[in-house]
């Protein structure tokens, strides 16, 4: 059995310290060790997108990444997207438009998107295409999900501006 | 939420209501079995078969076992004396619950090994040794009626569908069940034919990728079992692994929370039998969730044969038609022979054919077992009966629209076996369809390299029957209500669909009622989820237990002597001097029916509703690529009154987008071993957002099914039927090339190209 590592990261904005397997992933981490479970895991093979979260606010695939490259750095899950009590704009959009139907895919594209729109304020669907295209999603169809992005980035222009 | 609740104002029926599980969902709170740790729970990792049918003469765990933090290494040698006959299965007991003495697929599940850490469970399962003798194997489900490789030396019906009971004992036979049909005299009305047209297509094995892969734990004691899985049929796993063990149904517990997607895969008994006896065997909680690339040797849908025969006269009436199907079942039937069957009834299309013949047959190969998927076996036939149609109407030289129309089973009509067609527009659907294609205005066919087409196709199914489903609604002290039933969500939206159902009756608002999930100690027994049933079964037994428990409120209203008006809780309050009690309502609904006559397939009662749904595409050919575009895609269903509009519109384009996976990519690729090379995401691959067609249309027609609950029916399937005939008509309609055989991948586009040149 792999030694023991020590960690120390950011999790929600959160400081976090933890020992944990240094073959462990960044996935299993939140999961198991932090009891993180907002993050799914699909494939474990970087091929699904169930798992992204943000690391130092850059989409990641959480299954490919080892927890020990994480010392240091800045991660942000699905529990950590609300305001306190007052949902993202993301996920009240996906709420709103039917955009989550099993749910098991949203996570990972709420992330993926979010980092999108942190960056970018009304992106069109090809950008928004390009940025999520590397989450499958086997319910929807994709449509609502497309729809409730650019309601998300609609609410947070309007946001801004208020 | 406030805790006085007040009557709805607005019908609850009708509403685009968002799911009730969103916020759950959104938040990453809601609960799958893959979040599930118990204390002292040990992991399982499946050792698998790498032969596609041999004999086990050896198998050495040794190596697996003396890897530190393993557990225990379990085989079915270790399970005889908790299950004496390890075979499941809904229609033969034929699926051990790990391989006895034989292998039949690649992939087939031979030892576990446990261990509490996952990661050393993996470990020693690659130390694990097997040696098979191996025997000849069969693949092809046309080679399968004929080959001396035989599956299972004899035939074991389960004893619960009558239509399998002659198939008990047989030996030296592949074929599952056979069904038939014989409506009139196809053979001679098709040799007084004007003309008649015979063609053959096939579709591929694929698999069903929920992105939520199979899971199943079982925690026990020594005269207790709870099983919490990631199952659409939580009171099958129950009776069948009570039925194992031999014990009760009420020392066993399952329970399901949500599920990340199921199209099917998720029924029956997958991993649940498996994690039981581990559980019983060890004393400990045992979870198997398996990977994504071990849910492709777990269940797959149908690879299928089709050869189909149609007569038709002078004015372009099709007037008698001869199917025959062959369903590649895999290696263990699991619903395989009620695919071949109620699927097969329908072979002939939503036609008006006096003379119908129609063979349909379940096959065992050695490949992964094949199940339900989105449909149950609908779209395999609308592939080949509407691509057949197209090819008619274009060597008849009639519009393809205009021929169908001239042909549809209209309402009141015989449908094949004899049922007469009730609440199903499929003139609607097909009416619909022309409208939102335009289909009469000159259509832009593109020029040089890239050929635009455009092409339709409609099919119909015929609910499963005959099933049950049992509801109760329970309305508490303060007027606030709880519905108890075990319909899985699983992404279909059913517990909002079945809190808005609850809450017209009741007057109360959709979002103020509560529905519990699928746990046998608690909800009442239900066949499962699937085939586009629970709508329409469950919702009516929702409906009646709401009735139910609104009638006994009203009883105990004229007993306290108390107005009609009287609010709930002031009736419980006069009742019981305070705030307390409550009302249960209880509903059980399971529809008429008659099965067909075992020698002509005839019924007068084959289904309790219909389903209708059509597809229409515009595309574009790259004809230096043989790549497809779907520039415009159109969908078209008879969903009855929705009782969720927007709910309705994204299972129709979900539902859509998966046929169009099944369309244009996905296949599972078997080498000439029976061994799978694409068992992963990477190589298996489903649409993603660059798949998607440039536009969506959504449509249900209005329409009203008189027996569903407030006039609807079920919606999970409908979007599949139409999708992949009509990109084939298109293909052809674009480049003049015909496909028959399924995915309209670019190599195959390509191939067809450059012989047409």
């Amino acid at each position: 059995m792999a030694r023991s590592l020590q960690l120390s990261l950011t999790v929600n904005g959160e400081a976090v310290e933890l020992s944990c397997a240094g073959y462990k992933t960044l996935l299993e981490v939140l999961r198991e060790d932090l009891g993180l479970t907002g993050t799914k895991h699909g494939c474990e093979l970087g091929e699904c997108g169930a798992c992204a979260v943000l690391i130092d606010g850059t989409p990641q695939l959480s299954c490919l990444v080892l927890a020990a490259e994480c010392e240091g750095r800045a991660v942000e899950t699905v529990e950590g997207l609300s305001r306190g009590a007052e949902l993202h704009p993301l996920q009240a959009a996906f709420a709103d438009l039917g955009a989550a139907q099993c749910g098991y895919c949203t996570p990972g594209i709420l992330m993926t998107a979010k980092a999108l729109l942190d960056n970018e304020r009304m992106p069109d669907r090809e950008r928004i295409k390009e940025a999520v295209s590397g989450n499958l999603c086997r319910c929807t169809g994709y449509q609502q999900i497309f729809e409730a992005i650019e309601e998300a980035a609609r609410r947070l222009e309007h946001e801004s501006h208020r | 939420m406030k805790r006085a609740l007040s009557p709805a104002e607005t019908p609850q029926v009708g509403r685009s209501l968002p799911r009730l599980e969103s916020w759950l969902k959104v938040t990453g709170r809601a609960e799958y079995v893959h979040n599930l740790r118990l204390p002292g729970m040990l992991y399982g990792r499946i050792f698998r078969s790498s032969v596609a049918h041999g004999r086990i003469r050896r198998l050495d765990v040794s190596a697996a076992q003396a890897v530190g933090g393993v557990h225990r290494v379990v085989s079915a040698a270790d399970l005889k004396g908790i299950v004496p006959d390890p075979y499941y299965g809904p229609a033969f007991h034929d699926q051990p619950v790990l391989a006895v003495d034989k292998v039949r697929y690649v992939g087939e599940p031979v030892a576990v090994v446990l261990a509490a850490d996952p990661h050393v469970a993996e470990e020693a399962a690659h130390l694990i040794v097997a040696e098979y003798e191996e025997l000849p194997a069969v693949y092809d489900e046309l080679e399968a009626m004929t080959s001396k490789a035989i599956v299972h030396d004899a035939l074991k019906p389960a004893g619960t569908f009558p239509d399998l009971k002659h198939l008990k004992g047989r030996t030296g036979t592949n074929v599952a069940l056979d069904f038939h049909l014989r409506r009139g005299d196809a053979a001679q009305a098709l040799a007084a034919a004007d003309r008649v047209f015979e063609h053959r297509f096939r579709t591929q094995q694929v698999m069903h990728t929920p992105l939520e892969p199979l899971v199943s734990v079982a925690e026990s004691t020594d005269s207790s079992l709870t099983i919490h899985t990631a199952s659409q049929s939580p009171s099958f796993v129950r009776i069948e692994v009570a039925r194992l063990l031999g014990w009760p149904e009420n020392r066993i517990r399952v329970r399901v929370p949500f599920l990340g997607g199921g199209f099917g895969a998720k029924l029956y008994i997958k991993l649940e039998a498996l994690v039981a006896v581990l559980s019983l065997l060890t004393r400990r909680a045992v979870k198997i969730s398996l990977t994504m690339e071990e849910q492709f040797f777990t269940i797959t849908k149908h690879a299928s044969s089709f050869r189909i025969k149609s007569g038709v006269t002078r004015d372009g009436r099709i007037c008698a038609r001869e199917c025959e199907v062959w369903w590649n079942g895999g290696a263990y039937a699991d619903i395989g022979p009620r695919v071949t069957q109620k699927s097969g009834f329908t072979a002939a299309g939503p036609y008006d054919i006096e003379h119908v013949a129609i063979d349909s047959y379940a096959l065992y190969t050695n490949l992964p077992p094949a199940g339900a998927l989105r449909g149950f076996g609908i779209p395999q036939l609308v592939w080949a009966y509407e691509c057949h149609t197209d090819m008619m109407a274009r060597e008849l030289g009639i519009d393809p629209i205009e021929f169908r129309r001239r042909n549809l089973l209209r309402d009141g009509r015989p449908q094949a076996t004899g049922t007469l067609m009730r609440d199903a527009a499929i003139e609607k659907v097909l009416d619909r369809l022309a409208v939102l294609l335009e289909w009469n205005r000159p259509f832009d066919r593109g020029t040089g390299v890239v050929r635009r087409g455009r092409g339709i196709a409609i099919g119909f199914k015929a609910c499963v029957s005959p099933t049950t489903s049992l509801a109760a609604v329970n309305v508490n002290g303060d007027g606030s209500c709880i519905v108890y039933c075990s319909t899985v969500d699983m992404g279909q939206g059913s517990d909002t669909a079945m809190a808005q159902i609850a809450g017209e009756v009741l007057h109360l608002p959709a979002e103020t009622v509560r529905v519990v999930h699928s746990d046998t100690d608690v909800t009442p027994y239900d066949m499962a989820t699937l085939g586009s049933r629970s709508l329409f079964h469950m919702g009516n037994a929702v409906k009646l237990a709401a009735e139910d428990a609104l009638k006994k409120l009203n009883q105990l209203k004229s007993e306290l002597q108390m107005p009609p008006d009287a609010a709930i809780p002031e009736i419980f309050k006069k009742k019981y001097g305070m705030q307390a009690g409550n009302v249960v309502g209880t509903g059980s609904f399971i529809p008429s029916y008659a099965p067909p006559d075992y020698a002509t397939g005839l019924t007068s009662d084959a289904t309790p509703f219909w389903m209708v749904g059509g597809s229409g595409v515009e595309i574009e050919v790259d004809t230096e690529t043989g790549r497809v575009r779907v520039a415009r895609l159109v969908n078209v269903a008879d969903v009855g009154t929705p009782i969720n509009p927007k709910i309705v519109e994204t299972q129709l384009s979900g539902a859509a987008i998966m046929q169009l996976g099944f369309t244009l990519f996905e296949k599972m690729l078997f080498d000439e071993h029976g061994q799978l090379r694409n068992a992963s995401l990477a190589e298996y691959k489903i649409p993603g957002f660059l798949d998607m067609p440039e536009e969506i249309i959504n449509e249900a027609v209005s329409a009203e099914q008189r027996s569903g609950p407030f006039g609807a029916k079920g919606v999970g399937e409908t979007g599949t039927f139409g999708v992949s005939p009509a990109i084939a008509n298109a293909i052809h309609d674009a480049v003049g090339v015909r496909l028959t055989v399924l995915p309209l991948n670019p190599e195959s586009i390509f191939m067809e190209l450059q012989k047409a040149k």
